[in-house]
């Protein structure tokens, strides 16, 4: 018998097949060419410009998973997956990459999921088509993770309801057009007494009452919204009264597996990155990749990321087909963030001096990595999820 | 295709479907139900004996009859005509038998020693090592290291010098899994002293005669202790002017490194499978113990640092599996991922270990007493990181795969 040599060739690892390479190859060629040239000056702008997602909702990008009649790409869920993980892994940044899917991976998908028709022609029309810009409101000053903790009240009144309260870390919070918003509709509160209502920018009372600075995402902007006595009409309540919580949970989920699957297309170009670095850079006479510590660190890198990966795609495909993932999608999560962080750090490490300065773009890595364990639910939420699937 | 769908519809699991991974069919599944049933009834009761005793040959021969040993291996010479993947359900299930000694001898027979005598040998040499290999009526070993080369296969010393027809063999070798109860030995020698990886050729050599009795030139110098792996015999093998003829070399001559390099794959797989699968074993156990055990008024598994440990265990045992499958995937199919067998391998390895460590620390006191077997297990998961290639030679393969 012959040997057989490991020729570097792979195939696609499901659930994607030959049949996404188009899309990907499409997606890597418009991020290096219209925003991997701009990430630096969008950092220090502190926001990319509005029209990005104009661009993108021409290129398709935001219609992805959403059907021909909304203006979608009547694809699904591994077209989107593509998209997040092509973005993260052809050289946008993470302020450009929470921005765009805040909008069209985070934001839309509710209305989609659980909106009227009128509503859909409404938000998701024109959300598709990158004209009204939308952004989810969960999170307050006083509770994050611990959603039924929310104080934001929506009270019954003639038409519709008065919404007073704030939400604060809203991604697209202080451009967006129109924001997605949990609020409180009984006196009880808890899981059983929260509904969604859509408002909009232009409603009396509703103000946006700080732009955030924040360690790394800097192109993304980070709102803070205040709410006094906005009057919402009945018609923008988003599902049931009362039955937000599934809605929550539903958008979880997805939030959750879009976040391991963008560090999963991260990660690999910091290794291609630090790769290209490591034999390039010479010390002690020889490319710096050559000695043992530092093939050693990038081996341990790459294993990391393709153990995330392997783990991702896995949560992917039960999501896709419809089955219970939960547990997976938990687990790609925890694993994803951190992973992804210690390798924006070691690549750094291998970077030396030029890491840590801003030009190479690998402290700008570290910087947007490092939200990957607190945001779409912390490290210690994803623990205690899966303590609970074990019965603990 | 789940294209996403109008309404509150697209968080309904399928529960139907089922969430088996898609290498494995209806088949496989059956499979693992029959062979775990097996191994709890037949292997899992013995293993606190065996890790004085050693596992019987008599295990292998019974797991020879019900097919378990030729899974993978064409009908022809016994086997069952299986996929790859079965190599990776017997892995999983055999960690239920509790003794990772007595899984490491069988793992030896099915995916280190009989599959280069499939892939390379005559159609003498299968009849003759492949058909009672496959039936358990003889036990094979690997042997490759020797006391002064272990990872650098290259630097070996033993040698096969031609003489006449027939080749001398010379030198010994240390570490060998199944070495003093072994039948016959896949041997990598040397037959060009001169040359590294050029000079290396693979030889089946008999280790006993009909009668049982050892060949002549060839010695047991000892039999070892180690730290775990009670249940494994391991041996430090000699060979003085071993007389073997020309038919025993396996494949081709001067080849034998790249026979090998190729063999090494398949086996770090099944390997990181056997160590997923033994983190799993262990987790199941330790939950049972900390559902049970109370402090402070209630089970230690109700307090947040024990339920983050589980939490943190599970997730990295889960990572390590599906890295192995999605691997597995791509060698089933043809391609040969070096670089994703060696992570797996890297990654599975290490993982066991650290849940090991972990259960032991739950298991407190009791963790460290022998009554519970997780301080076995942890004996046992340790060779894992050293044996079939240590983590620094996997950090090393994988590094060069970079080019760096």
């Amino acid at each position: 018998m012959t040997v057989v040599k490991d020729s570097g060739a792979r195939s696609m690892l499901p659930p994607f097949g030959e049949e996404h390479e188009e899309l990907r190859q499409t997606v890597a060629r418009f991020v290096a060419a219209e925003i991997g040239p701009h990430v630096d000056e969008w950092e220090a702008a502190r926001e990319f410009p509005r029209e990005l997602y104009g661009r993108c909702a021409e290129l398709g990008f935001l219609g992805l998973k959403f059907p021909e009649r909304y203006g979608g790409q009547g694809g699904d869920h591994l077209h989107d997956a593509i998209w997040v993980e092509e973005l993260a892994r052809s050289g946008g940044s993470g302020g450009v990459a929470a921005g765009l899917n805040a909008h069209a991976s985070i934001a839309l998908p509710p209305i989609f999921n659980f909106g009227t028709e009128q509503q859909k022609q409404r938000w998701l029309v024109a959300g598709i088509a990158g004209e009204k810009i939308g952004a989810l409101g969960i999170t307050e000053p006083g509770a994050g993770s611990d959603v039924a903790g929310i104080a934001t009240r929506a009270d019954r009144v003639d038409g519709g309801y008065l919404v007073n309260g704030s939400k604060t870390f809203i991604t697209n919070g202080v451009r967006a057009d129109f924001l997605v918003c949990a609020c409180k509709t009984n006196q009880e509160g808890g899981h059983g007494g929260i509904s969604f209502l859509v408002l909009e920018r232009q409603m009396p009372g509703y103000e946006v009452a700080a732009k955030l600075e924040k360690m790394g995402w800097h192109s993304s902007d980070t709102g803070e919204l205040a709410f006094t006595d906005v009057e919402v009409p009945a018609e923008n309540l988003l599902g049931e009264e009362n039955g937000g919580f599934k809605l929550i949970m539903a958008n979880f989920a997805w939030e959750r597996l879009l976040m391991a699957i963008g560090a999963v297309g991260a990660m690999q170009r910091l290794i291609e990155v630090t790769v290209a670095y490591a034999l390039e850079r010479e010390a002690f006479g020889r490319p710096i990749g050559k000695f043992q510590a530092i093939r050693h660190q990038v081996a341990e890198m790459a294993t990391k990321a393709e153990a995330s990966r392997a783990l991702t795609y896995n949560a992917l495909r039960l999501f896709h087909t419809g089955q219970d993932c939960i547990r997976e999608v938990s687990m790609a999560k925890l694993v994803t963030q951190r992973a992804v962080l210690e390798i924006a750090d070691q690549s750094l490490q291998i970077h030396g001096g030029y890491g840590y300065m801003r030009e190479y773009g690998i402290e700008r890595a570290v910087r947007d990595a490092r939200l990957g364990p607190i945001g779409g639910g912390t490290d210690e939420v994803m623990k205690e999820i899966l303590g609970k699937t074990m019965g603990l | 295709m789940a294209t996403a769908t109008d309404g509150s519809s697209v968080i309904k699991p399928d529960h139907a479907a089922g969430r088996k991974h898609f290498i494995f069919s209806q088949e496989h599944e059956d499979l693992r139900e029959s062979m775990q049933s097996w191994v709890q009834k037949e292997l899992w009761p013995h293993r606190n004996e065996w890790e004085d005793t050693y596992w019987p040959t008599s295990a292998m021969q019974r797991a020879g009859e019900l097919g378990y040993l030729g899974l993978c291996f064409p009908e022809e010479y016994g086997g069952q005509g299986g996929d790859y993947f079965y190599s990776l359900v017997r892995a999983e299930c055999m960690s239920y038998s509790g003794s990772g000694g007595t899984n490491m001898g069988f793992a030896v027979q099915t995916d280190m020693v009989l599959p280069p005598i499939h892939l390379l040998g005559t159609e003498e040499q299968k009849k003759v090592y492949l058909e009672p290999g496959l039936k358990g009526e003889k036990v094979g070993s690997l042997g490759i290291t020797e006391p002064g080369a272990g990872s650098d296969v290259a630097a070996i010393r033993t040698t096969a010098l031609l003489d006449g027809d027939e080749y001398v063999i010379n030198g010994s070798k240390t570490f060998i899994t199944n070495g003093p109860r072994a039948d016959f030995i896949v041997l990598v020698c040397k037959t060009d002293p001169e040359e590294r990886h050029a000079g290396i050729t693979l030889f089946v050599v008999d280790l006993r005669d009909e009668n049982g009795e050892l060949v002549p030139g060839f010695t047991v110098s000892a039999e070892l202790e180690k730290m775990g792996m009670h249940a494994s015999d391991t041996g430090e093998l000699a060979f003085d002017d071993v007389r073997v003829p020309a038919s025993a070399v396996l494949g081709e001559v001067g080849k034998g490194f790249y026979h090998i390099a190729w063999e090494l794959q398949g086996e770090r797989l099944v390997a990181a499978a056997g160590c997923h699968a033994g983190a799993e074993r262990m987790i199941e156990k330790t939950l049972e113990y900390a559902k049970e055990r109370e402090a402070f008024g209630r089970p230690i598994g109700k307090f947040q640092a024990i339920r983050h440990k589980f939490a943190e265990m599970a997730t990295k045992t889960e990572a390590a599996k599906q890295f192995t499958y999605s691997t597995a995937w791509r060698f089933g199919n043809g391609e040969y991922p070096v670089r994703e067998i060696t992570m797996a391998k890297l990654y599975a390895s290490r993982i066991c270990c650290e849940v090991a460590d972990d259960c032991v620390q739950i298991l407190g006191g009791y963790g460290y007493m022998k009554e519970y077997e997780i301080e076995r297990a942890y004996r046992d998961a340790r060779l894992n990181r050293i044996g079939a290639g240590s983590d620094e030679v996997m950090l090393d393969v994988i590094g060069r795969s970079y080019g760096l």
